[in-house]
């Protein structure tokens, strides 16, 4: 009964999509109030009807209810609760049904929250956020039913892919989505923008905290999964350029890019243009990774189980929003009058830079991406685009942006003062060298790059220290003045601080992990001892546990320093008989300083009088943590920049500007 | 000049969305890794022994104008599939009188000693490729992988990954036959 009315409820939230998508915008068009304001109630039901069809399915699979097609592919009853329930969006039909979900919440959100967006202008978002909904509520629907039933009801599920199975991937793919679908309502208020043809500082303000919410989410949602990857598939490495990561990736690197020139459109009435394209190029990016993620189009270790009618109807979907959006502002954007004149140095420049570059490392990563798809398609020669090709030309543009996102903030607007800005930033620059060159003089060897790396990352987060403490006039002025003036400062303000240092930290860590990793493969008997960045690590042997759904061969390694007992690690290989897979548990020390990873692998064959050797594989990746400290300090900086209270959702559409000198800047 | 520019966006995408119409198409499959070698001559290399086995080295020239075609098997001591694979071969040579040959890939010669030395030995002629050089040659996508070689330095049949397990050696029993790899009347 309760997947009847799952299904039901989809088909209702069906049905008020199509009113919001025709009846809002022709009231914007004919000047009809009554009809804008219906996308009021759609929207709301729409995020009603569709949450209880989630509901639905997970009450389906808490229940472990075999009736239901999608719960026996998924599920198995002996699975512990959590990965029960995070088994919802475990599947391609699951986890569309949450890609919907949250769909729905932005245009609820609009909706809701929106009452300072003039009625047309909110209409035809709403009616282009219902368009989008109609897409894919049809597609799941007509090809992709998660409540299908199946007659006669197997004894039990056939387990979720045990890769799965984990706390991190339990929330990734939500916070994943929230970025990845929220990004949808920025790409409505710019289709509605064009169609009106106008497009003001206002506008930037009512999009801005959605696109920074997006923006957060995602952080969490890449970080989370790139955390996931490293502790759970037993790589030992936090990015591996896999075409799935990358299409996660290139909505992140251009949704950063529009965060900052909507910050232009918003202050300086410049770049609208730029901002709409971006705003649609943004979405499209993750309409572009849900499409390859589900299509099979490239060869990943991550995807779902593939079809090409899927395929198919996904790609027509695509067609009609991003092909149609780009007509639209072919033929619209030209249209639109520039504002705000600047000069080379400003910081309109500043923030230009930094959009050419991130909108060029987009198109790095897509082309990288889709490059062993192009060169088949025309030579039918098979490739694979690797690391190489992604460290190679991507990390000199990131270190170049490292350069202008420390330099940014400090430049003023339309005109920034060049003698003042080499006044203070060269205390900087000499500070970022003396650490570089410590660096070098500490660390002897790695590579080169590396250093130069380092450089950027100290310069970074001095020049993002400075300028804050310019900014309360630290060691100026009394600390209680300066406590003072940091409490006045808008929070945009402290969020961009932190989200800057954020990056630099991040960097830092990236530096540490890949520059001084230590490595060692063992082929191990019980008693063979190894060592590692100053670890003696001593393989005691391996016994065989039972897990509540999983058998695991677990080894005991004894961890030693200078002869002292650090930490002992039971590093697991785990079987999972239902899903017949196995997954490597790896066994982590985790400091500060660096993370000391052991996985173990299969034993060796039975046919070799050898039995009791093990495949060992430790790493030493020193300051690995930092990836995922900066992670949250760009979270966090995210946050507290959307909670300002100028860029609250519902804030007053024509809230007092702040004082020049206080202009966030990021 | 200006329309142009707007309108950019919008022919990337169609381009982009040709090559995913095609790229859809059911009959391809991104997994599958053509073998670049097949029916091509074997790539000229010229490998030293392994130092600390009187095993000689491998070069082309050992491969060619053998009166049956030879078996090259790519392997490693660190390489946990080939210990399983490494059984298997040694029944085919033995039972079967297949000739093999070896291509020690990047690995340390004490290691690769002592692991022939606790399995056994079945390779008439083992070259070390300290640097992974012949194996780029080969094309290798991972270690093992085997190669059926013809008396004219013709790559005949190429398998990736280990000969275990009945439906791989299955397969590479066939390409083997078909080859005419094995001795006549040799017991199978």
């Amino acid at each position: 009964m309760v997947p009847e009315i799952g299904h039901f409820a989809l088909a209702l939230a069906l049905a008020l999509a199509l009113v919001q998508s025709v009846l809002p915008i022709a009231g914007a068009s004919r000047g009809n109030a009554v009809w804008m304001k219906s996308a009021q109630a759609t929207a709301i039901g729409q995020v009603l009807f569709v949450a209880i069809a989630f509901a639905a399915l997970m009450q389906a699979f808490i229940a472990s209810d075999f009736t239901v097609r999608n719960v026996v592919e998924n599920s198995h009853s002996l699975k512990p609760m959590l990965y029960k329930v995070a088994g919802t969006w475990g599947s391609h039909e699951g986890s569309l049904l949450l890609w919907i979900l949250i769909l729905a919440v932005f245009g609820a959100g609009v909706a809701w929250f929106g009452s300072n967006i003039p009625a047309e202008t909110k209409a035809r978002t709403l009616s282009v956020q219902a368009w989008i909904s109609v897409g894919f509520l049809s597609f799941l629907l007509l090809t992709s039913n998660p409540f299908e039933r199946v007659f006669p009801p197997p004894l039990d599920g056939n387990d979720l892919n045990p890769l799965l199975q984990d706390m991190g991937l339990a929330m990734h793919p939500p916070l994943l989505y929230f970025g990845y679908v929220g990004y949808s309502i920025v790409f409505s208020f710019a289709v509605a923008a064009l169609l009106e043809g106008r497009v003001d500082p206002a506008w930037a303000r009512w999009v801005r905290p959605w696109t920074l919410a997006a923006w957060v989410s995602l952080t969490a949602g890449i970080a989370l999964g790139s955390w996931w990857a490293y502790y759970e598939l037993g790589w030992g490495g936090w990015w591996f350029w896999d075409p799935v990561e990358n299409v996660s990736f290139m909505p992140w690197l251009l949704g950063t890019a529009l965060l900052h020139s909507a910050i232009v459109t918003e202050k300086r009435d410049a770049f609208k243009s730029w901002t709409i394209l971006l705003a649609i190029l943004t979405f499209s990016l993750s309409l572009l990774g849900t499409f390859i993620v589900r299509s099979g189009l490239l060869t990943s270790v991550h995807a779902f189980a593939v079809d090409p009618e899927r395929g198919l109807y996904i790609l027509g979907l695509l067609a009609v929003s991003i092909g149609g959006s780009l007509a639209l502002y072919a033929w619209r954007a030209p249209e639109m009058e520039p504002g705000g004149l600047f000069r080379p140095i400003s910081r309109e420049a500043g923030l230009l830079v930094n959009n050419l570059i991130l909108a060029a490392a987009t198109g790095t990563v897509l082309f990288g991406t889709l490059y062993p798809l192009i060169l088949e398609a025309i030579t039918g020669d098979k490739i694979s685009v690797g690391p190489p090709f992604f460290n190679a030309a991507f990390i000199p543009m990131m270190l170049a942006l490292v350069v202008f996102m420390g330099l940014g903030p400090f430049l003023s607007w339309k005109r920034a003062d060049i003698a003042g800005l080499l006044d203070r930033i060269r205390f900087v620059v000499v500070l970022a060298f003396i650490a570089a060159l410590a660096a070098w003089y500490l660390l002897n060897g790695g590579p080169i790059m590396a250093y130069l790396a380092i450089l950027g990352a100290a310069w970074l987060l001095f020049a993002t220290l400075r300028e804050w403490a310019l900014r309360i006039r630290l060691f100026e002025v009394p600390l209680a003045e300066s406590a003072r003036r940091a409490r006045n400062l808008p929070r945009a303000s402290h969020g961009m601080t932190l989200a800057h240092a954020g990056v630099a930290v991040l960097m830092m860590g990236m530096i540490g992990s890949t520059g001084w990793k230590s490595e060692e493969i063992v082929f191990a008997a019980p008693g063979t001892e190894v060592t590692i960045a100053g670890f003696d690590i001593t393989f005691e042997g391996a016994t065989q546990v039972q897990g509540p759904n999983y058998i695991a061969d677990r080894g005991t390694l004894v961890v030693r320093r200078d002869g002292e007992l650090v930490t002992t690690l039971f590093p697991e290989r785990r079987y999972y008989p239902v899903a017949e897979s196995q997954t490597t548990e790896s066994a982590i020390r985790s400091t500060l300083a660096g993370d000391l990873y052991t996985s173990i692998a299969t034993p060796a064959s039975d046919q070799v009088n050898n039995a009791g050797a093990w495949t060992l594989r430790i790493l030493y990746e020193p300051l690995v943590n930092l990836i995922w400290i900066g992670s949250i300090l760009l979270v966090i900086g995210g946050c507290l920049s959307l909670s300002d209270r100028r860029l609250r959702v519902g804030a007053p559409r024509r809230a007092k500007q702040p004082a020049s000198d206080a202009v966030p800047a990021e | 000049m200006k329309r142009l520019i707007a309108g950019l966006p919008f022919i990337a995408a169609v381009i982009f969305g040709g090559f995913f119409l095609w790229g859809l198409n059911p009959d391809r499959d991104p997994n599958e890794i053509p073998s670049v070698l097949i029916s091509q001559p074997a790539p000229a290399f010229d490998l030293d022994p392994v130092p600390g086995l009187e095993t000689p080295g491998l070069a082309r020239s050992d491969l060619v104008g053998n009166e049956r075609p030879v078996v090259v098997n790519v392997f490693a001591s660190w390489c946990v599939p080939c210990r399983a694979e490494h059984a298997v071969l040694t029944r085919f040579v033995e039972r079967e009188g297949m000739r093999l040959f070896g291509i020690n890939y990047k690995d340390k010669p004490e290691d690769a000693v002592k692991w022939l030395n606790d399995l056994g030995n079945p390779y008439e002629r083992i070259g070390s490729d300290l640097s992974g050089r012949t194996g780029i040659e080969w094309g290798l996508s991972g270690v093992p992988e085997t190669f059926i070689v013809d008396g004219d330095g013709t790559v005949l049949f190429r398998y990736v990954g280990p000969v275990v397990g009945p439906d791989a050696v299955e397969r590479f029993t066939q390409a083997l036959k078909q080859a005419g790899a094995l001795p006549k009347g040799a017991a199978s």
